[in-house]
């Protein structure tokens, strides 16, 4: 693995490099934007790329609170089994298809709710036991560094197009600020927390921003359809080119943060051997004395 | 000899890079009374919480009764130095609301048990207002409210002068002879000398001796000096 | 139990006035400079009244929720109930339905300030403020009882609670404020907002529940 890395990160700096030149140079310039658009390139994917993150970090957290008893642990994989299912055949029912926003195809929210069940089993058989609170503390850090990028970039370029640094009502900025702020919060806690359940009040806390994310989405939602807003970002469709610079964008973003991920896992990792091999030492340093005497039993 | 209620199988706890426990393996018959002896930071109070299941074991298991301790929680009684009692409230409030906790069949006990510790169940002074001594005993009061059969008490006698001390140990040799087993803490063994069944002694996370009386064999002095 | 235990912390909570008392003051400081700071005369103030009035809400049950667990920290007595047999979720209930009391208290003075320095009339329909307060007020209480038993064990624990609160408090905080200055506009109908505010408290009601006894036991 190790001889991987570099090569990997080779890889990985000249597709960047790549997506870079399309950004700049190959994709064509916006009919209204002119050339400040392509910041894009920049914005949009770390904002996918920290949702992914986050998302892993949601999926390791619940299977590291359900793991510690059989039989929660047992009963989750059924409920994540029976939410791929039902999500799937859900979407291609005529009642459920009325339901979804003007513009989402069934097939691809079918995608996406089976992506849920595909991660939980995939990161439950790749990261086993304490690997999994690893894998969270990993994609938070790694996440709010991306989130980051995307609350940054997203003033950046709305000032010069629209006007305006912020608008309050703008539901992907503001959900992407929230989730930024719960994250930060799980950091904080990780950090500052004494107890010897730090992992376990992290990942409780990682579910209850999961449960707030759909709370947050509806609630600006609705607001905004009260107070119209400008929307940054723009809607609508997109040039294909652009789409297809896009997209490498993505794979090039998403490559980094693996590296990145991969390293701090690594580091992780190499820590807490660190801390167990000192802990190790200090449960030997103990007294060998009482192997000769009996003690099991009272002396009478 | 009656079989052991008690199981303590090669337990290990650790606080980060700190092992209190490392690896102690003991078995305890019923209706002992048992002191743990050892300087501080012999892992003592650690071991103790871990029997009454404040403290997860790092690795190893303890069994009380057949089940963890949190689940025979019922039959365990735990004291430690912080009084565990809400000092806003008169004893008999504290006793009461803590009985409600195991149940309401004990608030006849309340009056009982203070009266058992020696201090007046009448008395309407909030337990942040008593001295260090009926603090304690009020807390014992506490513990043994709902009639454990097993009571774990860390220091029971700190702080609290010879005629009161003595006057515990008596209430808890007769809970003895009743049946109960008992663990108590202590540095002041020479108070347990010819009541306690056994003395424990503990040294760096591990037990490393089980004597019946205070002389131990390896010529160690008897009790700590006070 | 959950009853005894609410029983006693409120009994307690009036024994010792003091605390209740500089709770009562502070949210009267917090309207008073509110009414410095945002000009009850300006034209557009029924419009924010609902943000400020929740702001400062929000300030003052932070206050209160800080010391939650203050009386059970003191001489340990969360040991006590970690090694009774009583459920951990009655303790929490308890301890957020007290909460729950002491904050309504202190909105319940707040009020009639705010409808004092800003010459507030609801131009909607005012009962509809009622469950609005009610679930708004529950969601902060849940949530910050919980967060304040996980910041029991940190460093900075009167910090970490806020901290960890506003974040996940964020969607409720909208609603409550969204809701609010409907009502009192009138302009709009705030039958999602409840709807929403409703959905917050059950999931979250729900998600603390399911955990509380995790976090009590936390070493």
């Amino acid at each position: 693995m190790k001889r991987l890395f570099p090569i990997l990160a080779a890889f990985t700096a000249i597709f960047l490099a790549y997506a870079l030149y399309l950004a700049l140079v190959v994709a064509p310039a916006d009919a209204q934007q002119g050339e400040v658009y392509r910041i894009i390139y920049y914005h949009v994917p770390s904002a996918w790329t920290a949702f992914l993150l986050f998302f892993i970090n949601f999926i390791a957290s619940i299977q590291y609170l359900v793991n510690r008893k059989p039989s929660t642990k047992v009963a989750a994989r059924w409920v994540v089994l029976v939410i791929g299912v039902v999500g799937v055949v859900a979407c291609f029912l005529p009642q459920v298809q009325a339901l979804l926003p003007a513009g989402m195809r069934p097939s691809a929210v079918a995608t996406t709710v089976l992506l849920i069940p595909i991660f939980y089993f995939l990161i439950g058989w790749l990261f086993p036991g304490d690997r999994l609170d690893v894998l969270a503390v990993t994609t938070a850090e790694v996440g709010v560094v991306f989130c980051t990028i995307v609350l940054v970039t997203g003033p950046i370029w709305a000032r010069p197009v629209w006007g305006i640094w912020w608008a309050p009502g703008d539901i992907r900025l503001t959900s992407t600020l929230v989730l930024w702020l719960i994250y930060v919060s799980y950091l904080v806690l990780r950090r500052f927390s004494n107890s010897a359940q730090t992992q376990m009040l992290a990942a409780a806390l990682a579910v209850f921003g999961a449960l707030d994310v759909p709370l947050v989405y509806f609630s600006i939602w609705f607001f905004r359809t009260q107070h119209p807003q400008p929307v940054i970002g723009g809607g609508g469709s997109m040039d294909p080119r652009m789409l297809h610079v896009l997209l490498i964008s993505w794979m090039a973003f998403l490559c980094f943060a693996f590296l990145v991920c991969w390293s701090r896992f690594r580091l992780e990792l190499l820590h807490r051997e660190v801390e167990e091999a000192h802990a190790m030492e200090s449960l030997a340093g103990g007294v060998a004395a009482k192997a000769s005497l009996p003690l099991n039993r009272s002396p009478r | 000899m009656s079989a052991p209620i008690i199981t303590v199988r090669d337990v290990i706890k650790q606080f980060g890079r700190f092992a209190a426990l490392r690896g102690v393996t003991a078995e305890f018959d019923a209706g002992r009374f048992h002191a743990i002896l050892g300087e501080n930071g012999a892992g003592k109070t650690t071991l103790l919480r871990a029997l009454a299941g404040l403290a997860q074991p790092t690795r190893g298991e303890i069994l009380i009764f057949g089940k963890s301790p949190r689940e025979a929680c019922r039959d365990i009684g735990y004291m430690a130095h912080p009084s565990l009692l809400y000092d806003e409230m008169s004893g008999m409030e504290n006793l009461r609301y803590f009985a409600g906790l195991y149940g309401t069949t004990w608030h006849a006990r309340c009056a009982e048990v203070i009266r058992a510790v020696g201090l007046d169940p009448e008395l309407t002074r909030p337990v942040g207002q008593y001295s260090q001594g009926m603090r304690q005993r009020m807390s014992l009061a506490r513990a043994i409210l709902h009639d454990p059969r097993v009571l774990l008490l860390d220091e029971p006698f700190s702080n609290v002068d010879v005629q009161s001390a003595r006057a515990m140990v008596e209430l808890l040799k007769r809970m003895c002879d009743a049946g109960k087993t008992i663990f108590v803490i202590t540095h002041q063994a020479q108070l347990l000398e010819g009541v306690a069944d056994e003395f424990v002694w503990m040294q760096a996370g591990q037990i490393v001796d089980r004597t019946a009386s205070l002389a131990r064999a390896s010529g160690r002095e008897s009790g700590d000096a006070q | 139990m959950t009853l005894a235990t609410l029983v006693k912390d409120i009994r307690l909570e009036w024994r010792s006035k003091d605390a209740l008392n500089s709770m009562l003051f502070f949210s009267l400081l917090v309207v008073v400079i509110f009414s410095f700071s945002f000009d009850p005369l300006a034209e557009e103030s029924r419009h924010i009244v609902g943000g400020l009035i929740w702001v400062a809400f929000l300030f003052a049950a932070v206050v209160a929720l800080n010391q939650t667990w203050a009386r059970e920290l003191r001489n340990q007595v969360l040991d006590a109930y970690r090694v009774s047999p009583a459920p951990a979720n009655a303790l929490f209930l308890a301890k957020a339905l007290g909460n729950f009391i002491f904050v309504s208290v202190l909105e319940a003075l707040m009020t009639p300030l705010f409808v004092i320095f800003y010459n507030l009339r609801v131009l909607g329909p005012a009962w509809q403020l009622i469950p609005v307060a009610l679930l708004g007020t529950w969601a902060l209480v849940v949530n910050g009882t919980f967060f304040a038993a996980m910041s029991v064990r940190t460093r900075s624990r009167e910090l970490m609670l806020p901290l960890l609160l506003f974040p996940i408090s964020i969607p409720a905080v909208l609603g409550m404020v969204a809701a609010t200055t409907s009502i009192l506009t009138g302009e709009e109908s705030a039958h999602f907002w409840i709807v929403l505010l409703l959905t917050y408290d059950v999931v979250f009601t729900t998600a603390c529940l399911a955990l509380f006894n995790m976090i009590l036991h936390a070493e």
